[in-house]
């Protein structure tokens, strides 16, 4: 159980990219934060610097009271979970398991009464005398969650462990990482690119883009008010649509009372209502019906600019692909952006 | 297949027969020929069809030898040949497994040169530096010991290129997982790569003891003792030290004891050998 | 040249590993490599009392001694021709092979162990068929008017060496022509059955271009094989005999250095010899970049 701290930590490759900047972030103990981000933008070098495995460039990281900048990643009482499991493949379940804990010099007693209670609590028990090409997709991840478990360590680190399932599989499994998590009280750290992943698990989030943070914050504060441009875009699906304030003025139809500074305004796909109200009003011509079930997202091409956006209304609404629509979505849904800054105004 | 065309693949496996048998055909004849008595060759064309001291000849060759006709004893050369191939195969493989280690999994000054030193003997034959390289084992006084027939043909670049580029596909995360585990760099090579490597080391084993077992023209460079001779260079001396017409009875006898060892090692590992002789040139 | 991208940090370890292959290479290698180069511009008078300096005119003697150029071309009719004979005769069997389906295995095996075989083996079995006297084939030939004797007649005896080379190596040229044929995907083949391209057509056109790679590849080695490795195969069979005829260049290194005492001219030739080595060394290498690179 440990309170992590990073103090503007920066990791600079040699060549000069840098890949994360003056990243802070202070983690209580037991607290599940998911990094989240397109790909490269430096969640997993930020989780592989706390392991230990990347080198870090300046700042200072600690977990629990000590300062680990400089520990090997066995000494810094961590536990990692990988993309492809790395499981050793000429190993049994039962000395994948086991082979930190010797490495650390355990009793053999002591070993196996680990071993034993954390392939019972993932069900692996069965399997312990099998090697890992034996195992289907789902029980590799479990023996690998298994190998975390085992150490008893200060904070889990996962480094996105469910992107090799397929769908259904990885809900089950974001479901019981969960449950362990909570169970355990570990503090824990999870990269993912998955945002409904990030949304689902964490306690809070941080959002990051191009090696910085761009918001931290709970997952329903991030979806509710993003604090820059790139979270409103990729928190939420299908994604907000942003309209210009240009577009809107030419046509006469801005909503009177904005922050100033506002040029760009963001409005979620839920909160698009078919049909005229007060706030924002957009027309356009239907570009595409797509019925997913509960509900269907219209793609509606704005009259004059062409831009389409995202309407998502339950069930199967009464429009026609090519027919004319108005749109509407009241002031309290709207999100005002200034592009130049690319930040929220307030 | 596209189309089913029953004459042509009579047509190929009449082919292949034929190949098959013109491939086997010499070593057909040389058992053969070791079954024979003496006598048989001084009447002209040798049968083909086995004789009956097959199992006389074989003993004379093996514990006797023909001293007279040029032709030793050949049990302690099949021992020699097998003390050979096994530290080379066995010496190659170790070396090749710890440099192909350092240069994949560190990063150190010097690497690029010293990989270089190594590519530099896939160049080298020993065939094309025979001189020198006598030379060399003669100042060291490694002439008529097993170190001199085995130490010098050691450094392989073939096998370090073959576990550097196994190595290279090892996942990344395999040692990432091994560091969170607290292993170290030899607690890593002996508990996880050398582990993972098996089939590429079996593999190299069988392409190495064959290289070893049918080294030539080293051995008879460097032994004069013939308690040092190996039965490959043996053979040549039973050919070429006779006066008159070689013991052909014995000669084939020879032949086929020098060439059963590898043919076994191959045909008992024929997949492990196959998949070795292809992986290392890619 | 890449490492993984994390890698263990020692100052030393690395170089502890390296030690046993890098000593073994300088020792073995590089030195020998070096005093050959250093030898081939010296001169030993006949006595070995005197060494002179004599810059390059060993390799000019060798260039202008028709001994040195006759073996040139004796290295150059034997390697094309072991080459050109094994090839076409693995490639056969290879695209044999490959239509079996339960028969496959079985003909592989059959066709892989002559790789086992010692060239030095491999020789004295072709010399032992082919002997004049007790050998089959010379009675076979003989019945057909031919009369073979490989001590005599110098076409006889390249004949007999480049089989016996060509022998040995067809398990090495057919393994790879194998996983060649293998590795083409079925459905382009089968794009040209649908094109109307009959068989022969098929092979010519679309598995030939595209087996083109280890073709050229298998060249390369087995010019090597044949120039370098087939040492055992000579000094086993003929002794560069009758009058030179099978005299190939690593066979004259050997004899004018070991037997002629001639240290000079030898190491010269050793230096052309790894000259050799390595612009093969350095085609192929270009080769394999290519194939990793399309």
């Amino acid at each position: 159980m440990a309170r992590i701290v990073m103090e503007a930590l920066s990791k600079v490759y040699p060549g000069g990219v840098q890949a994360v900047s003056d990243v802070s972030l202070d983690i209580a103990d037991g607290e599940m934060i998911v990094l989240v981000g397109p790909s490269g933008c430096g969640k997993s070098t930020l989780l592989r610097m706390v392991a230990g495995l990347e080198r870090i460039s300046s700042g200072t990281l600690s977990i629990g009271d000590r300062v680990v900048n400089d520990l090997e990643p066995a000494q810094r009482d961590i536990a990692m979970v990988f993309q492809n499991y790395a499981l050793y493949p000429h190993m049994t379940v039962y000395n994948n398991l086991a082979y930190g804990l010797r490495n650390q010099g355990i009793a053999r007693p002591e070993i196996d009464r680990r071993v034993q209670e954390a392939a019972g609590m993932l069900q692996i028990a069965d399997y312990l005398d099998r090697k890992p090409r034996a195992l289907s997709g789902g029980q590799r991840q479990r023996v690998a969650m298994g190998r975390a478990l085992v150490r008893e360590p200060a904070a889990f680190l996962f480094d996105e462990p469910l992107s090799n399932l397929d769908a259904k599989l990885r809900v089950q499994m974001r479901v019981e990482i969960r449950q362990l998590q909570k169970r355990l009280g570990t503090t824990s750290l999870y990269v993912t690119h998955d945002q409904l992943e990030a949304l689902t698990m964490a306690d809070r989030l941080v959002v990051l883009n191009g090696g910085r943070i761009e918001q931290v914050g709970t997952p329903m504060e991030l979806y509710h008010r993003p604090e820059t441009v790139f979270v409103a875009g990729f928190i939420g699906s299908p994604a907000m649509n942003m309209i210009d304030m240009a577009y809107l003025r030419d046509r006469g139809a801005a909503p009177g009372t904005l922050p100033t500074g506002t040029d760009l305004l963001g409005v979620r796909p839920d909160d698009l209502r078919l049909g005229d109200g007060d706030g924002l009003v957009l027309s356009g011509t239907v570009a595409l019906l797509e019925p997913a079930g509960a509900e269907s997202h219209v793609y509606v091409a704005l009259d004059g600019s062409g831009q389409v956006v995202t309407v998502r209304v339950p069930g199967l609404p009464d429009v026609t692909e090519g027919g004319v629509l108005t749109l509407s979505a009241p002031l309290s849904a709207l999100h005002p952006f200034n592009s130049a800054s690319g930040r929220r105004v307030q | 297949m596209v189309e089913n065309d029953r004459w042509g693949m009579l047509l190929a496996h009449l082919v292949l027969i034929l190949g098959v048998a013109v491939v086997v055909f010499p070593v057909y004849v040389a058992i053969i020929a070791s079954t024979h008595a003496p006598g048989t060759f001084l009447q002209g064309v040798m049968p083909l069809l086995p004789g009956s001291h097959g199992w006389e000849n074989y003993r004379t060759i093996i514990f006797e030898g023909r001293s007279n006709a040029g032709a030793p004893p050949i049990g302690s050369m099949l021992w020699n040949s097998f003390v050979m191939a096994m530290m080379i195969a066995v010496g190659k493989i170790a070396i090749s497994l710890l440099s192909a280690f350092a240069i994949v999994y560190f990063r150190f000054p010097g690497r690029i040169f010293f990989f270089w030193i190594i590519f530099v003997t896939l160049m080298l034959p020993v065939e094309v530096r025979i001189v020198p390289t006598y030379q060399v084992v003669a100042n060291l006084h490694m002439l008529n010991t097993y170190a001199g027939l085995s130490i010098p043909l050691i450094a392989s670049a073939t096998a370090t290129f073959l576990f550097r580029q196994f190595f290279m596909t090892v996942p990344e995360e395999m040692l990432e997982a091994a560091r969170v585990d607290g292993a170290g760099p030899w607690k890593f090579f002996k508990d996880i790569l050398v582990p993972l490597s098996v089939t590429n080391i079996a593999a190299m084993f069988v392409i190495m003891f064959i290289y070893g077992w049918n080294q030539y023209l080293w051995p008879l460079l460097i032994t004069t003792d013939d308690s040092y001779y190996t039965i490959v260079m043996g053979i040549q001396r039973m050919v070429t030290g006779a006066d008159s017409e070689p013991l052909w009875h014995l000669v084939m006898a020879t032949v086929v004891l020098a060439a059963l060892p590898p043919i076994l090692v191959i045909l008992f590992m024929q997949r492990l050998f196959v998949k070795g002789l292809t992986e290392t040139e890619k | 040249m890449q490492t993984k991208r994390m890698t263990f940090t020692s100052r030393w370890l690395p170089y502890v590993l390296l030690a046993p292959q890098v000593i073994i290479t300088l020792i073995f290698f590089v030195w020998p490599a070096s005093q050959a180069l250093w030898q081939s511009m010296l001169r030993q008078d006949p006595f070995g009392l005197r060494t002179t300096f004599v810059w390059f005119r060993n390799f000019e003697r060798l260039f202008a001694d028709p001994n040195y150029l006759a073996s040139m071309k004796t290295t150059a009719i034997f390697a094309v021709g072991t080459t050109l004979l094994s090839l076409s005769l693995s490639l056969l069997f290879a695209v044999m092979v490959n239509r079996m389906i339960r028969s496959r295995d079985l003909y592989t095996t059959f066709l892989v162990w002559p790789y086992a075989v010692a060239p030095a083996v491999a020789g004295v079995l072709w010399w032992f068929i082919f002997n004049p006297s007790v050998g089959i084939l010379p009675y076979m030939l003989e019945m057909l008017g031919y009369d073979w004797n490989h001590r005599l007649h110098a076409g006889d005896a390249m004949a007999l060496v480049i089989l016996a080379a060509a022998w040995k190596q067809i398990s090495y040229n057919f393994l790879f022509f194998l996983a060649g044929l293998q590795s083409i995907p079925q459905s382009l083949i089968e794009a040209a059955a649908i094109d109307g391209a009959g068989r022969t057509k098929r092979f010519w056109t679309i598995i030939f271009p595209l087996l083109s790679p280890t073709t050229f590849f298998l060249m390369v080695v087995n010019i090597v094989y044949a120039m370098f490795d087939t040492f055992g195969v000579i000094h086993a069979t003929t002794a560069g005999g009758p009058a030179q005829a099978t005299n190939i260049l690593v066979y004259k290194v050997y004899r004018d250095g070991f037997i002629g005492n001639n240290l000079g001219s030898s190491a010269a030739q050793s230096v052309i010899l790894m000259g050799i080595v390595i612009v093969l060394t350095v085609v192929q290498f270009r080769w394999i970049e290519r194939r990793v690179n399309y």
